[in-house]
């Protein structure tokens, strides 16, 4: 038996692909505003890589106040309830046919390897990328007030720590897609918002505690 | 019927206009000017020499000699603001044509006076001032060897040479006089160094007729400006130095009337420091004037008029002799002269990529007195001060430029030779350098042991004109890249050219053990899969 949940809505799958579309431009222009790949000429890089910077704020406000206006935030609360489980089961279990240990519903639809993954993108490498590129963006008039420690250099660098930071997550969070029932399936549902559930990975979660 | 009655009309019309057309050619010289100095009783003549001229010409305007002996154009001398060194053509060493001293009947076709062949000539005397020199409209030129003066009649110089110059009508000449042009400042400014483009590289003949792609203001179709439309002049002192250079000019435009200290020749006196108004960077653009010259990105090649400047002359090989005893010239596959008894070996220049150099607008210079240090060769001959990153100075393009040339290996001091003049001592008529410094160093006063050799040197020159069309402005890569125009400049961060290493190693290796864990977890899965299927 399997099971159709509709898990993400259209916001969120437009959300999720643009950001991922922008995400990766702008590593390909940063990297060669950076100077790891001639493959873009600096100037045209510097274009794309602000005007893809510019869309992808604009695209996080509307999600920031999206998450904020249906709480869909409370997706990302951590929490270490069966992550031993988890992080068992991709150390091990999957090798082994395992059922995964986790099923996805409406409400919850991460399970706590991912929430602890997302809310570290969303606490962390995304404020680190989104201050240090404006303060990149806007160094002239910031120069001023800058303490003297700080300058364009450092701010070049906390900027490109980020977008490392943002390139392993990326390979990681790819990889993992094909970690479903078939290596598509989770893709799939990203495009849809429909996710199989099939029953040997249905367990369902304990009852919450309060 | 209407076509017949038109066509008279259209004649009529056609009339008109070439009526107005003809009236405005008649009343532009009246435009330009109030006086029409061919109606000039005055400037009837005859003159016997430019003296006479130019004590007609102080007949109406008193006041002009006595402003132009103020000026460096006639001391030939120049104190250096920086730190009060005593610096002008007159004492200055480079490492073209040297130096002036011993040379001055040579060199002094160039100054704008009549007469100056060595040191008693007579600074104070207003008819010595040649007016015609920057106010002629043409058919007027001060030899080489005659001290300044025209050839008044026809001379050959130097004597027995075949060269023959002259005879200058100083009275068609006087009456056409009008104000300074491309060709008149250029006359001497295209030539420095002895000959078309040699110094500046940014300044020779190819201005005189510029296009555009050549120079934006000055070319005839463009801007068609003269020198003097920048280098606006007051009481006969031209602004611009290339010793006190304005460098950094943080400041908007000067408006028309505005009473300033101001060089009114920088890009700024125009454009002010944030020009760029057009396109999505117009604003990054504006904020690169915190670090770069406009001439960085604006001038992005010097000698780019078919006019080769000289990058190197090798004074060292001078002097060699065909098999008759001759002196000889060596010409490359375009005509142009790499070698000259005379002089040496040159290297020439043609669309020259400057060097680029952090630049407050302060020189200093070696002069004959300063002691060098020709184990640390080359020497610099002239030293252009900044500090990397500075609020104070600007990353400027300049040309640098590479010399051989004599040095006194006792006093460790640059020589000045004697080369221009037809004597029994001048390096171009013997082609012997020990009679040659013994009278050049005995002009200059300067000591010399008589013991000498050759050291190389270098000059920098500022890169200032030959402002190219915006659309051929350098691009964010010419510099934003690893190899780019300024690979070697210290003081910014420059994206694109500087990473940081040990993060960049750090990001790379994240990156790649996070892939290497992905593919060998995706080798482990598909490794195991047979292993799921039974369960």
């Amino acid at each position: 038996m399997s099971q159709r949940v509709y898990l993400f809505t259209r916001f969120e799958r437009f959300w999720h692909w643009g950001q991922a579309a922008l995400v990766l431009v702008l590593l390909f222009s940063g990297f060669a505003i950076r100077g790891y790949h001639d493959l873009l000429h600096f100037g045209p890089a510097v274009r794309l890589h602000e005007t893809a910077a510019w869309l992808l704020i604009g695209l996080w406000v509307f999600a920031i106040f999206w998450h904020f206006t249906t709480g869909q935030w409370r997706q990302y609360i951590p929490t270490l309830e069966r992550i031993g489980a988890m992080v068992r089961f991709y150390a091990y279990g999957i090798f082994l046919g395992e059922p995964h240990p986790y099923r996805q519903t409406p409400q919850r639809k991460h399970n706590p390897l991912q929430r602890l993954a997302y809310l570290g993108v969303k606490l962390v490498i995304n404020p680190l990328v989104w201050v240090t590129g404006l303060a990149y963006l806007f160094w002239e008039p910031l120069r001023e007030l800058a303490p003297a420690w700080l300058g364009l250099e450092q701010v070049a660098g906390l900027h490109v720590l980020g977008a490392f930071l943002m390139l392993a997550f990326v390979i990681i969070h790819v990889y993992l897609t094909t970690t479903g029932h078939t290596p598509l399936a989770h893709i799939k549902a990203m495009i849809t918002g429909w996710e199989t559930l099939h029953d040997d990975e249905v367990i369902e979660p304990r009852p919450r505690k309060g | 019927m209407r076509g017949q009655n038109s066509r008279p009309g259209l004649r009529c019309l056609v009339g008109l206009v070439l009526l107005w057309l003809a009236l405005l050619w008649l009343a532009l010289p009246a435009l330009a000017s109030t006086a029409d100095h061919s109606q000039f009783e005055e400037l009837e003549g005859p003159f016997a020499s430019g003296e006479e001229v130019t004590e007609a010409c102080l007949g109406c305007h008193t006041e002009a000699a006595e402003e132009v002996m103020a000026t460096r154009h006639w001391t030939w001398e120049y104190h250096n603001p920086l730190d009060g060194e005593v610096l002008g053509k007159k004492s200055m060493l480079n490492g073209f044509c040297i130096a002036d001293r011993s040379n001055e009947a040579f060199c002094q076709s160039c100054h704008i006076g009549y007469g100056w062949e060595d040191e008693t000539f007579d600074f104070s005397n207003p008819f010595k001032v040649d007016c015609l020199s920057c106010h002629n409209t043409g058919d007027y030129k001060k030899v080489a060897g005659l001290a300044g003066h025209p050839a008044y009649e026809r001379t050959e110089y130097p004597p027995g040479s075949g060269k023959f110059h002259g005879p200058t009508d100083l009275v068609e000449v006087a009456r056409n006089v009008g104000p300074t042009s491309r060709e008149t400042c250029g006359s001497c400014h295209f030539y420095g160094g002895g000959g078309d483009g040699v110094k500046h590289g940014d300044l020779d003949s190819s201005l005189v007729d510029a296009h555009r792609d050549l120079d934006v203001h000055m070319a005839v179709d463009g801007g068609d400006f003269r020198c003097s439309t920048c280098h606006q002049t007051e009481s006969h002192a031209v602004p611009g130095s290339r010793i006190q250079v304005s460098a950094v000019d943080d400041n908007r435009a000067i408006r028309r009337g505005e009473q300033t200290d101001r060089n009114p020749a920088t890009c700024q006196a125009c454009h002010g420091n944030a020009p760029h108004e057009e396109g999505p960077m117009a604003t990054r653009l504006n904020e690169h004037t915190r670090a770069l010259a406009c001439q960085t990105c604006h001038i992005p090649a010097f000698a780019r008029g078919g006019v080769p400047t000289k990058m190197g002359w090798d004074w060292s090989t001078g002097g060699q002799l065909d098999e008759d005893g001759k002196p000889f010239q060596r010409k490359d596959d375009d005509g142009h002269v790499i070698y000259d008894s005379k002089k040496g070996d040159f290297t020439l220049g043609e669309n020259v990529v400057p060097e680029y150099v952090w630049f407050n607008g302060d020189v200093t210079f070696t002069t004959t007195e300063t002691e060098i240090d020709p184990d640390n060769a080359p020497v610099p001959i002239n030293t252009y001060h900044g500090t990397p990153g500075g609020e104070d100075s600007r990353i400027w393009p300049v040309k640098l430029f590479h010399g051989k040339q004599p040095y006194d290996t006792v006093h460790n001091t640059l020589l000045v030779p004697h080369v221009a003049i037809p004597d029994d001592s001048a390096f171009w008529f013997n082609f012997d350098w020990a009679k040659a410094l013994e009278a050049g160093t005995e002009a200059a006063g300067q000591p010399f042991s008589g013991e000498f050799d050759f050291v190389e040197t270098t000059m920098l020159w500022p890169i200032t004109h030959m402002v190219a069309p915006g659309e051929q402005a350098l691009k964010c890569g010419s510099c934003h890249a690893d190899e780019g125009r300024l690979a070697d400049v210290e003081g910014v961060w420059l994206p694109g050219r500087d990473r940081h290493e040990l993060l960049d190693r750090f990001g790379f290796g994240l990156a790649g053990l996070m892939l290497l864990g992905v593919l060998g977890h995706g080798a482990l899965r598909i490794a195991t899969r047979n292993r799921r299927k039974e369960h």
